[in-house]
């Protein structure tokens, strides 16, 4: 039992991570039909970006407490993201707006690859570790081990969920983003500039990445030029689990994809009688995706409206 | 046809590196006596292939440094062979720790017509590219590949100066379950023909030795997620982990372990042996176990002397195989030397008679390849550094059924002496 509650636990952190980075697919994707697979590398560019000023700042031996030094990376780490969004859709993204839907996503796959060669240029191929800063404390729960590090990262990435829902639904940026992902031409008759609104949805998109690289290289402890790739992939799948397009769906995906992926780890090998094993691990969360597809082609939470063609 | 080619090169790079002598000759007057210009030189091209990119490239660039500080040591020797000056050229190669690509850079050193190969660093692109240097007839000295496989092949090319799986992983089987007393043992290893093949034989010798395996588990090379498998692991309640696998996971692995709350001891092979680890999983290093198959850097004879031109040719330690990598030149310059010739023809004909006293020890072959009588010895974490604990050493270098389970008893009790060799 209490290795089921570690896992459950495992599951929702990795989860929440999940469904932040998801949810920049899925704003963008609402919005502009675009899936942009460079997503993943703002996840990257966030954790090492982030770690650069957390090490720098560490050497520079001012005596900050450690939890500043953190909050100084991620602070440091969401502008230079949003900028690199901001950059990326100007330059890759705006002059193909009424090209087929085929040319935008492979530029997007090419950004994605130029982007991880810049930082393999940066920050070298070698593996970071992310300092042991935060004194973890771990608290026993039926068993099983919850450090402070999840629940912070848990909770952090409930209120920034929060935060999003509430720019979405009570603001007039929010507004003007929902009639853009509605209607794209009507929108902009309505006195709404669509470029405006679409530069909003990636950086803000990126900002979340930001944190969500952040998070993800302190839970794990490393950070690498090429963990946005999986990490993209993974986010994408819950973002299509839930429903591309639907912020809830984004968020339920995400967590949803996070526990398979613990539990499928955890059990796939009793499941299985040891045919497979737990390096499968990756492979399981992609089992469950076409399982899904299979029945509801739109995702968990997607429907008709937000399936575009 | 080919020797004939390969003098006419030989003699266009001997003048070549005479005019680049004169020509030096002339704007700095040489210290030396004047037999300098005299000597006529040959080059001898040496490749070493390892991992310098991607997660494992620190332990690939130490190896590739201690290379190329053996080729100017002895470039500086001034060796004379068959009455030409050696002169070292060290090729360096990238296999990326990718067992795709390493025929492709084996290949390119064949096209090179190197002399001889120092690496792979890995087993699992070790194995592939010994195929290549063996149908060139390129010998090749491994300074890290431990799996067994490497030198069962029948390769004539194919050699190492470290003791191999067999006998690594059986000394470390035994000591889990018989010095550390360990009952309850869980596996993890990374499937690649290193950390697989390692832990395959932990797990038959620690069962031979009385332990039970409570948890196989497996990850990948690439992983930095594990805590799923050590969440289920922590369910089993062993007394010891071990890990088949390469310090990048195992940093990490041993982070999120200390997050889980695991207080089983942390046990790895050669691939966790490293200063990187400490890097890597930071004050959760702390009281790791690992084997590695010589003697530590201080408890060889000339280890201190070779830390310190290490040092102050590169500006850090040894990470973890350079003095293997050092020695792996050397036993080919001995064996020029032994042959009056730089052919590698003629090297092969000498290597299996080596007896070369290194910075590792004394250096001598068996019949397949592998190093005679390669110590082992487990270090444990202690405050950031490895601090050796025993030296196992002096086993005869495992023969076909070394792993069975027949041959455990007699290594480990007799043998383990607290590192005084």
């Amino acid at each position: 039992m209490d290795t089921f509650i570690q896992q459950l636990i495992n599951g929702i952190t990795l989860g929440s991570v999940y469904a932040l980075v998801a949810l920049g697919y899925t704003m963008v994707y609402g919005i502009i039909g675009l899936i942009n697979f460079a997503h993943g590398e703002l996840v990257m560019v966030g954790a090492l970006v982030s770690l650069s000023v957390i090490k720098l700042l560490m050497g520079a031996g001012l005596g900050l407490p450690p939890v500043l030094i953190v909050v100084l990376g991620v602070a440091a780490a969401i502008p230079v993201c949003m900028l690199l969004a901001f950059v990326m859709e100007r330059v890759a993204y705006r002059p193909l707006r009424g090209a087929p839907r085929l040319a935008p996503l492979i530029t997007a796959i090419g950004v994605s690859i130029v982007l991880q060669n810049i930082a393999m240029m940066i920050w070298g191929r070698s593996y970071f570790s992310f300092p042991p800063l935060l004194n973890v404390t771990t608290y026993d729960v039926g068993g099983a081990a919850l450090t402070d590090l999840q629940v912070f990262i848990v909770l952090l990435a409930g209120l920034l969920m929060a935060g999003l829902m509430w720019i979405v639904h009570r603001t007039r940026l929010g507004l003007a983003m929902r009639a853009t992902s509605q209607n794209l031409q009507v929108a902009g008759l309505m006195g709404i500039d669509s470029n405006r609104i679409i530069v909003a949805a990636f950086v803000i998109g990126a900002a979340l990445a930001a944190v969500a690289g952040t998070m993800v290289s302190s839970y794990y402890g490393i950070a690498h030029y090429y963990m946005g790739f999986m990490l993209g992939l993974k986010a994408f799948t819950a973002a299509v689990l839930g429903g591309i397009g639907n912020l809830g769906g984004a968020m339920l995906g995400g967590m949803l994809l996070g526990l398979i992926e613990a539990l499928g780890a955890g059990y796939i090998g009793d499941l299985t009688g040891g045919i497979l094993g737990s390096n499968y691990q990756d492979v399981f969360a992609f089992f469950v995706l076409i399982g899904v597809l299979i029945v509801r082609p739109a995702g968990l939470l997607g429907n008709s409206n937000t399936e575009r063609s | 046809m080919h020797s004939i080619a390969r003098i006419s090169t030989l003699a266009v790079l001997t003048a070549a590196a005479l005019l680049g002598l004169s020509g030096c000759g002339k704007e700095t007057p040489p210290p030396a006596p004047a037999a300098a210009p005299a000597a006529p030189s040959v080059t001898v091209k040496i490749g070493i292939v390892a991992p310098l990119t991607g997660p494992q490239a620190h332990i690939g660039k130490d190896m590739e440094n201690a290379v190329k500080l053996a080729a100017a040591d002895a470039n500086a020797a001034k060796i004379m062979v068959d009455g030409k000056q050696l002169n070292f050229e060290v090729q360096a190669e990238d296999d990326q720790a990718d067992p795709k690509q390493a025929p492709v850079v084996a290949q390119k050193l064949v096209d090179a017509k190197v002399n001889a190969v120092v690496g792979h660093f890995n087993s699992g692109t070790t194995i592939p590219a010994s195929k290549l240097y063996s149908d060139a007839g390129i010998p090749q000295i491994s300074p890290s590949a431990t799996n067994p496989k490497y030198t069962d092949q029948g390769f004539k090319t194919a050699f190492r100066v470290v003791a191999n799986d067999n006998q690594q992983g059986k000394v470390v089987g035994e000591y889990i379950a018989k010095e550390l007393k360990v009952k309850n043992l869980a596996i993890i290893d990374d499937r690649t023909a290193y950390g697989q093949g390692v832990a395959d034989v932990v797990e038959k010798a620690a069962k031979a030795a009385g332990a039970t395996i409570v948890a196989r588990e497996f990850t990948t090379d690439k992983s930095t997620d594990f805590k799923a498998i050590l969440t289920k692991i922590k369910g089993k309640k062993p007394e010891a982990i071990f890990f088949g696998g390469i310090d990048t996971q195992g940093g990490p692995m041993l982070q999120q372990m200390k997050a889980l709350g695991i207080k089983a001891q942390f046990v790895g092979a050669d691939g966790i042996q490293s200063s990187e680890l400490f890097k890597l999983g930071g004050d959760a290093v702390e009281g790791t176990l690992a084997s590695f198959p010589g003697l530590p850097i201080d408890k060889m004879e000339a280890g201190k002397s070779f830390n310190d031109k290490y040092k102050a040719k590169y500006n850090q330690d040894v990470v973890l195989y350079a003095p293997q990598g050092y020695d792996a030149f050397n036993v080919f310059v001995d064996a020029m030397k032994r042959a009056g010739s730089t052919d590698a023809a003629k090297i092969l004909e000498k290597l299996p008679s080596t007896d070369y006293k290194g910075i590792t020890g004394p250096i001598k072959f068996d019949e397949k390849g592998d190093i005679k009588d390669g110590p082992i010895t487990m270090f444990k974490a202690v405050g950031g550094k490895w601090e050796a604990v025993a030296t196992i050493g002096g086993a005869a270098p495992a023969a076909a059924p070394a792993a069975a389970p027949a041959a455990a008893p007699a290594a480990a009790p007799a043998a383990k002496d607290a590192a005084k060799k």
